[in-house]
């Protein structure tokens, strides 16, 4: 038990320092770029510089600076957006749920979808049923999500309504319920390709172990032994990919977003590194950053505690 | 070989014929040949290597022949097409602009194979133009990975004890930073250019790497090649480079199959968000992106560079696949 805590420390501490180190690395980025928020646009007399310096704390040695701001972000304070004065908090608040929703759809969709395929193919190892998915899963792993984005925009939204005059998908926008699939369709085939070849991978490992012999030799169903024995090991190795396909669904929202019109926290991250909107950069990045260490950090503790197995790890042998 | 065993059978059915049973041989009815000491030695098929045998197997798959086929023509696609076309990668002629498929100009009287974008530059030279970018891109990357990777990875899992500890604990906190959201944040900072896109990559990719060397040469210096090499007095830095690094060469070479495609997808990727390489230069990420905005009048100018996105990946990732299979001697039926 002890060893668990001790594990389970160890990680927390780990992703602490890994936040650290980003909103460090961060923190330095901002400061490398030229000029300060005060200089271009109007001219501003010498005086009223140096007094919004003292304001804003940039009189100060860089790394007072820097902690001062670390002490802001660990408060939630990030920022303010120059351009229309709106908290950074706010904004993220405002538009985070919208990816977040769009996210865990397509986790979904990509975690069971891919788990079935996976399944399928393994179970009919050698079949058309197994070329046919892993065929699935090799255009998921070689096709970027933004093609197959505007792809099924074209044909399945654009087309289908000429075609058939009835709306079946809405071509953008988040606010009806047919607007929803496609976006998260997107997003999910390239993690759906890699957890079902992973799954397959796994499921195969898992088939020709012993026990599997044994359930099979004491009589039990094609079912049982799959649904029961085998799915339920085979699954564990999948689940530790979750949190690095967490930050790929989170990270392909920023195109998949622009593609469908989604006022989504991706799409407003695109407008601002476009327009160059620093502030919104730096605090998006940095709660980007904290959210996916995070979610790798739960993902790690939900497998310590699902696998028995990966207990051992605290320790050494 | 058939026909061959079928005559000896049958002289051996002969023999038997002529003597009644196995007992009954007479001992003249043997002759004695002796041995050739020489000839036993011979070594009758010529040696396997490692290499040669994974080469062999390579060889032998369809699929990989394949790929490496298709790769090889869009690397000297990528190097001679611009260099022998009549169009330049960013003229510009707004007349003849979005023009379809094999499109002749009536001014000079080439032809636009795969015809011109919004501003009349000629797709053709644009999408290989755009392969240079994307095959420089993913093989500089992929080497600084391969060198950073392997020597650090090396001394770490080499040295082991806190040197090991210290080097994983630096390489853990750097892979838990996502790559993605650091490589956006440095190209909005730096110049944008191929030379920022590597350097942003190489940043943070080389921990798979070096993590992937580590596990491999902390189980081979338990070995007694090592043990060998240390005790007649070699250099931890001989040990690493002569003996260790060639034995997980293999390893090294799949990660580097499998890592190009993801370098060619950021760069996309990049590229879609505004953020990769500079106009007019081309890339096929800069192309995705201006062919959605026309994607519904124009498909063709997705189209193009998404297939050559799409099949560069695709070759990559399959045979990154079988040379994994070939190399990986657990996998041999």
């Amino acid at each position: 038990m002890s060893n668990q805590i001790k594990y389970i420390l160890k990680r927390v501490i780990y992703s602490l320092i890994t936040i650290f180190v980003l909103i460090a690395i961060t923190f330095s980025l901002m400061q490398l770029l030229p000029g300060n928020p005060f200089s271009g646009g109007k001219a501003i007399p010498e005086e009223t510089l140096e007094a919004l310096y003292v304001k804003y704390g940039l009189d100060k040695p860089v790394l007072v600076q820097f902690f001062i701001y670390l002490s802001k972000v660990v408060q939630g304070d990030l920022g303010v957006s120059v351009p229309d004065g709106r908290p950074v908090v706010d904004i993220i608040a405002q538009a985070f749920p919208v990816s977040l929703e769009l996210g865990v759809r397509a986790l979904l969709f990509a975690f069971i979808m891919g788990i079935l395929l996976g399944i399928v193919s393994a179970v009919k190892r050698g079949t058309v049923w197994d070329s046919a998915a892993m065929f699935v899963a090799l255009i998921g792993v070689s096709v970027p999500s933004f093609i197959i984005g505007s792809l099924v925009q074209y044909f399945l939204a654009l087309k289908l309504y000429m075609a058939t005059g009835t709306q079946v998908f809405a071509v953008m926008g988040w606010n009806s319920a047919n607007a929803k699939i496609l976006p998260a369709f997107a997003l999910a085939f390239g993690s759906m390709a890699t957890i079902s070849r992973l799954m397959r991978t796994s499921m195969l490992d898992v088939l020709s172990q012993d026990y599997i012999k044994t359930a099979k030799a004491k009589g039990l169903s094609q079912k049982l032994i799959i649904w029961k024995h085998a799915v339920r090991n085979a699954i564990m190795p999948v689940v530790t990919v979750m949190g690095p396909l967490v930050a790929a669904v989170l990270t392909g929202a920023f195109v998949v977003e622009n593609i469908f019109s989604i006022p989504g926290l991706g799409k407003y991250f695109v407008q601002c590194v476009q327009t160059n909107n620093y502030t919104v950069i730096a605090g998006t990045t940095i709660f980007y950053g904290s959210f996916l260490v995070f979610a790798n950090l739960i993902v790690d503790l939900i497998y310590g505690l699902i696998d028995p197995r990966v207990k051992l790890t605290g320790g050494k042998e | 070989m058939l026909k061959k065993k079928n005559m000896t059978s049958s002289v051996e059915q002969e023999q038997i014929r002529t003597y009644d049973s196995m007992t009954n041989i007479p001992a003249d009815a043997f002759e004695v040949i002796g041995t050739d000491a020489d000839s036993m030695e011979t070594i009758v098929r010529p040696s396997t290597s490692f290499w040669k045998d994974a080469w062999n197997r390579i060889r032998k798959s369809k699929v990989a022949v394949i790929c490496m086929i298709i790769l090889f023509l869009l690397l000297l696609g990528s190097i001679f097409i611009p260099m022998f076309s009549p169009f330049n990668y960013s003229d510009q002629n707004v007349a003849y602009a979005n023009q379809p498929l094999f499109f002749k100009d009536p001014a000079t009287g080439a032809t636009h194979l795969f015809g011109t974008d919004e501003l009349g530059r000629d797709v053709f030279v644009r999408v290989w133009y755009g392969a240079r970018v994307s095959l420089t891109v993913a093989i500089a990357v992929a080497l600084i990975d391969c060198f950073v990777g392997v020597i650090y990875g090396g001394i770490s899992g080499y040295f082991g004890g806190a040197v090991d500890t210290v080097m994983m604990r630096i390489v853990e906190i750097i892979s838990g930073i996502p790559y993605l959201i650091i490589v956006i944040l440095l190209m909005t900072v730096l110049d944008r250019g191929i030379g920022t896109i590597i350097i942003a990559y190489s940043l943070t990719g080389w921990t798979g790497m070096a993590r992937l060397v580590r596990g491999q040469i902390v189980s081979l210096s338990r070995q007694e090649f090592v043990i060998a090499a240390k005790s007649m007095g070699a250099k931890p830095s001989r040990i690493i480079g002569l003996h260790l690094v060639p034995n997980v060469l293999s390893v090294i070479i799949v990660n580097i199959t499998l890592d190009i495609p993801s370098v060619i997808f950021t760069e996309a990727f990049l590229s879609m968000l505004g953020l990769g390489i500079a106009p007019p230069q081309s890339s096929w990420g800069i192309m995705a992106n201006s062919g959605i905005q026309v994607f519904q009048t124009y498909p063709f100018q997705l189209v193009i560079p998404a297939f050559f996105i799409c099949i560069t990946m695709l070759s990559f990732n399959l045979l990154g696949d079988q040379l994994r299979d070939a190399f990986d001697p657990k996998l041999r039926r």
